[in-house]
């Protein structure tokens, strides 16, 4: 099934991973009082993928997906239900609270809204400090030093290091929480819709200050986002995903010029493109409906209530995510019998 | 709108002067500057509580120093507020049972403050069946009678000042533990709580340094208005006689006897009563402006 | 160039807040035909907003006040008329709809009470009436279901239907001008290409002229007829669509067209606008978007003329004034 084929072994590895949540809280006396069965979301429900090192990957998809859910289940923000997530050989999920504690200066985040991620009350440079002190005992001066140079490498004045986060606009904010999470020099990177809460103007400096420090530092990260052009930009590959299930990986560029999965090709064919030449010729796909709830997927294919290929077999049975050369793979059954044709 | 910030990005040179930043509570305590009315009511309040500790230390009368020769008698350069029946300076005997009610309102904030902020917090963060149980324990001491229970307790035992103090801090915190993790669990589930987790943060590192200094608005504010109705509290039990005991005297007791001979001694019950109610009111307004200053509905964050 | 449906004249919108005036709309004019869908693009303080809201008469006052101009619709004044006229314009010949439409639906009433409201303050129709024609609306904009959906509660909706019953309610009363203020920012890529097609459809249909309000190049260039660019509360370029898009005049607008990424190719370094938005309070002197531009001159120092650069296209910066490299030269020596 995880026709992944590496060179060298993935950095992270992730199999068959799955995150339910309960809704409502039933709390005790509701318990006594009644039955009441708490609802499953199956936010993340079964998923697998390997992100090699130095790699960016990107994930896309709607609201209510599982994309936050899936990148905060790779760091253990979230309680896992099954699978593993193994990062470097260890799986995470085994780990004691004190283990993965340790474990977590490797594994860093960076949050979509600059405005809630930062501790209101804390000034800058000990919001940038935090992590450090938690690793190291670094002597005063040191850590001091430490938290100017980080400042200047995320593009902020170190003279600023007392100031508090509400006399930063967006754009700088984000830019604290990006040196918040290299402060301890991780090796992986979970940016949450990093550039969703900023200016037109502002995303693309994010963007350049993200792809430039990764290169510098080797980072490895998991870039999520719902725009599609953005993540095409950065991500070295794309993974789509669709009510918890990963439909389709592949190569950024590959993706966009081929997209197999029908439900990226509507995804793609949705945004809106800066050209009125194109907007004026394009035949747009329009999706009918709205995502269904992932407390009840559909049977089969989850995409089939939406899909314009929809066939009986669609709604029986659930497409596998298959390799169809080239690093791309994509989970649906007319890829798959185009495939056995071709 | 915010204060201008200076571009803070791409830059070469490191003029190394550091820029000072205003913190919230910078901010907040700016605002409550500019509150006259906050401001005039911390003056008062500071000058009574000088005046409590001092006051009797360079009198030239104690507390319970009788006089046969001067009893009753009215206001006079001797006495500035009179005395009672006993001939006892009243001046001297409202401070030092100002000290009595100020300090079981400082105890009782105490208390509140270390109890219960901590409690509410650890409940709110935990959550689960841990904030079950702790909650139902708060719901079921609420439901104790406590002014009766205080007053059963009082009877029974001792007329002691110690199991007044306990009993009016046992009661104190339960209001603040709500309070407390009300705030908590509606800012556990804000990003950089979850940021604090993501970098490593241990939970006690977490509750005490990212949570309760954010929750610590309502909670300055709550204090302010406990220690007057704690203090109003042990004014009432004093008042039935079962608070502080004689000689020693509390704004409470004062009142109580200075109502017996009100028609005739007027200043016995005047002086120490425009006392307690000059407190009361500062604490409200300073509660009142603190309440103001720390959630400013303008903030534009 | 007949009678233009709406006609904003040298418009400007103050706050007055603790650091002082802010000027959210300083000095704006522009003109909407009839049938006509205009795009206004800014980020978020550029004032495009703050412009809706001043001709729809929403201001809050205070601390909100408009200082000048006029908002001629209709060849009314809607500046001048008193509240009770502009209460029996607004909802019924102009509408608006919002960005968050769990907001803007009262979650503690019915659908069909929100919806039926409007149509019997404005067109006097009985309760039965108005009933049938909110039916009517709901199907028009594509809610499956209508006659039984219709006393759902908002909540019972999903955003996409939501923002579909904000657009019945806006236009149940058949008016002349629709204001969409960022109408599809908080919705799935998905299910804003399904509302962008409606609106589209709609207006094809029913003939209104549209205020396109967003943030998103994309958006605008797919929907509008005409785009007006804001930047710190002013109108900095201003044009047809096809025109703005292929000749940027404004180095802002520029900027902005090469920062989207281009998803076929292959890019290094995306260009960037260097800088932050700038802080209203405290303008620069002259183009408030001189810190921030790569082509700034001394002349810049001063507020630069919104000046004719071609049919119909307008636009505020030094360097449209001048034709020659002469005269470039010259206002680059200043």
């Amino acid at each position: 099934m995880n026709g992944i084929k590496q060179k060298q072994d993935p950095l992270i590895a992730v199999r068959d991973l799955k995150v339910h949540f309960q809704t409502g809280s039933v709390g005790i006396l509701d318990k006594l009082l009644s039955q009441k069965q708490a609802k499953v979301v199956r936010a993340v429900d079964g998923v697998s993928l390997d992100i090699a090192k130095g790699e960016t990957l990107g994930l896309v998809g709607e609201s209510g997906c599982g994309k936050s859910t899936l990148g905060r289940a790779l760091l253990q923000l979230v309680k896992t239900t099954s699978g593993s997530v193994k990062f470097k050989g260890t799986d995470l999920c085994k780990l004691s609270t004190e283990q993965l504690q340790q474990t977590r200066r490797y594994l860093q985040m960076v949050f979509q809204d600059p405005y809630a991620s930062l501790n209101p009350r804390m000034s800058v440079g000990s919001i940038i400090a935090e992590p450090i002190t938690i690793f190291e005992s670094l002597p005063k001066e040191q850590l001091e030093r430490r938290v100017q140079d980080l400042m200047r490498t995320v593009g902020l004045n170190p003279r600023y290091v007392k100031r508090y986060p509400h006399e930063f606009s967006g754009g700088q904010r984000q830019r604290i929480g990006i040196a918040r999470a290299l402060a301890v020099n991780p090796e992986f990177i979970v940016a949450d819709e990093p550039i969703a809460a900023l200016d037109v103007s502002i995303q693309a400096q994010i963007l350049n200050l993200m792809s430039s420090l990764r290169k510098e530092f080797g980072l490895t990260t998991l870039f999520i986002s719902h725009d599609l052009r953005a993540v095409r930009h950065i991500s070295d590959r794309v993974a789509v995903m669709y009510l918890g299930k990963i439909v389709e990986i592949a190569d950024s560029l590959e993706i966009y010029r081929r997209p197999l999965h029908p439900y990226t090709q509507a995804l793609i064919s949705a945004v809106p493109v800066p050209d009125p030449e194109v907007e004026k010729t394009r035949q747009r796909i329009v999706l009918v409906g709205d995502v269904p709830s992932p407390i009840n997927p559909p049977s089969g294919c989850r995409f089939h209530t939406r899909c314009a290929y929809a066939v009986e077999r669609c709604r029986q049975e659930e497409p596998q995510l298959l390799d169809t050369g080239g690093n791309h793979m994509a989970a649906c059954f007319q890829v798959e019998t185009a495939e056995k044709v071709a | 709108m915010q204060t201008p910030v200076e571009p803070a990005i791409d830059v070469k040179v490191d003029s190394f002067e550091l820029v000072e930043g205003t913190s919230l509570w910078k901010d907040a305590w700016r605002r409550l500057l500019k509150n006259k009315l906050a401001v005039a009511s911390a003056i008062v309040l500071s000058i009574v509580l000088v005046a409590v500790i001092i006051g009797p230390l360079i009198s030239p009368y104690t507390y319970d120093q009788t006089n046969p020769d001067a009893v009753y008698m009215p206001p006079s350069a001797a006495h500035w507020f009179g005395t009672d029946q006993l001939g006892r300076d009243i001046l001297v005997r409202t401070l030092v049972g100002g000290r009595i009610s100020l300090l079981v309102g400082a105890v009782a904030s105490i208390v509140s403050l270390v109890i219960g902020v901590s409690y509410g917090a650890i409940s709110g963060y935990i959550g689960g069946k841990t904030d079950e149980v702790m909650m139902r324990i708060v719901d079921i001491l609420y439901s104790l009678p406590d002014i009766f229970l205080i007053i059963v307790l009082l009877a029974f035992f001792s007329k002691d000042l110690i199991i007044l103090f306990a009993m009016l801090g046992a009661i104190s915190w339960l209001t603040m533990a709500r309070i407390v993790r009300g705030q908590v669990l509606s800012l556990k589930n804000r990003e950089f709580v979850e940021a604090a987790r993501s970098i490593g943060v241990s939970t006690p590192q977490i509750i005490f340094r990212h949570l309760v200094p954010n929750a610590l608005g309502p909670v300055i504010v709550y204090t302010t208005l406990t220690i007057p109705s704690v203090m109003l509290t042990e004014a009432f039990l004093s008042f039935l006689g079962l608070g502080v005991q004689p000689p020693l005297s509390s704004w409470g007791t004062l009142v109580q006897e200075g109502v017996g001979a009100i028609s005739v001694y007027p200043w016995h019950l005047i002086f120490p009563g425009t006392m307690m109610a000059g407190t009361l009111f500062c604490l409200n307004f300073l509660g009142d402006g603190l309440r103001d200053a720390l959630d400013p509905q303008s903030r534009a964050d | 160039m007949t009678n233009p449906l709406l006609s904003v004249r040298n418009l400007q919108t103050s706050f007055y807040t603790r650091d002082g005036e802010v000027k959210a709309v300083d000095n704006i004019s522009f003109d909407l035909e009839p049938g006509e869908t205009l795009g206004i693009v800014g980020e978020s303080g550029s004032g495009k907003s703050v412009t809706s809201l001043s001709i729809m008469g929403l201001i809050p006052t205070p601390p909100g006040k408009i200082k000048g101009g006029q908002v001629l619709f209709g060849g009314q004044d809607l500046l001048q008329i008193t509240d009770e006229q502009m209460r029996k314009i607004r909802g019924k010949r102009v509408a608006m709809i919002f960005q968050d439409p769990m907001t803007s639906l009262n979650p503690f009433l019915r659908i069909s009470r929100q919806i039926t409201e409007i149509s019997e303050l404005h067109l006097n129709l009985t309760s039965k009436q108005s009933r049938t024609r909110a039916i009517e609306m709901l199907e028009l904009v594509g809610i499956p279901d209508a006659p039984n959906r219709i006393d759902s509660y908002p909540h019972q909706f999903s955003g996409g239907m939501r923002q579909r019953v904000m657009i019945a309610m806006a236009l149940s009363c058949d008016p002349q001008l629709l204001i969409a203020d960022e109408p599809t920012t908080a919705l799935d890529v998905t299910i804003q290409a399904q509302i962008l097609e409606l609106i589209k459809d709609l207006k094809a249909r029913l003939g209104t002229s549209v205020i396109l309000i967003t943030h998103d190049l994309g958006v605008v260039a797919g929907m509008t007829d005409r785009l007006g660019v804001m930047y710190a509360g002013r109108m900095i370029e201003y044009g047809p669509t096809d025109t703005v898009f292929a000749h940027p005049a404004h180095p802002y607008t520029q900027g902005l067209l090469r920062s989207v990424p281009d998803p076929y190719e292959e890019v290094e370094e995306l260009y960037q606008i260097p800088g932050l938005p700038p802080d209203l309070s405290a303008l620069p002197p002259g183009c408030p978007f001189g810190p921030r531009c790569p082509e700034v001159v001394a002349k810049c120092q001063t507020q630069p003329e919104f000046v004719s650069v071609g049919t119909d296209h307008k636009s505020a910066c030094w360097l449209n004034a001048v034709s020659t490299v002469q005269e470039r030269k010259e206002i680059e020596r200043d």
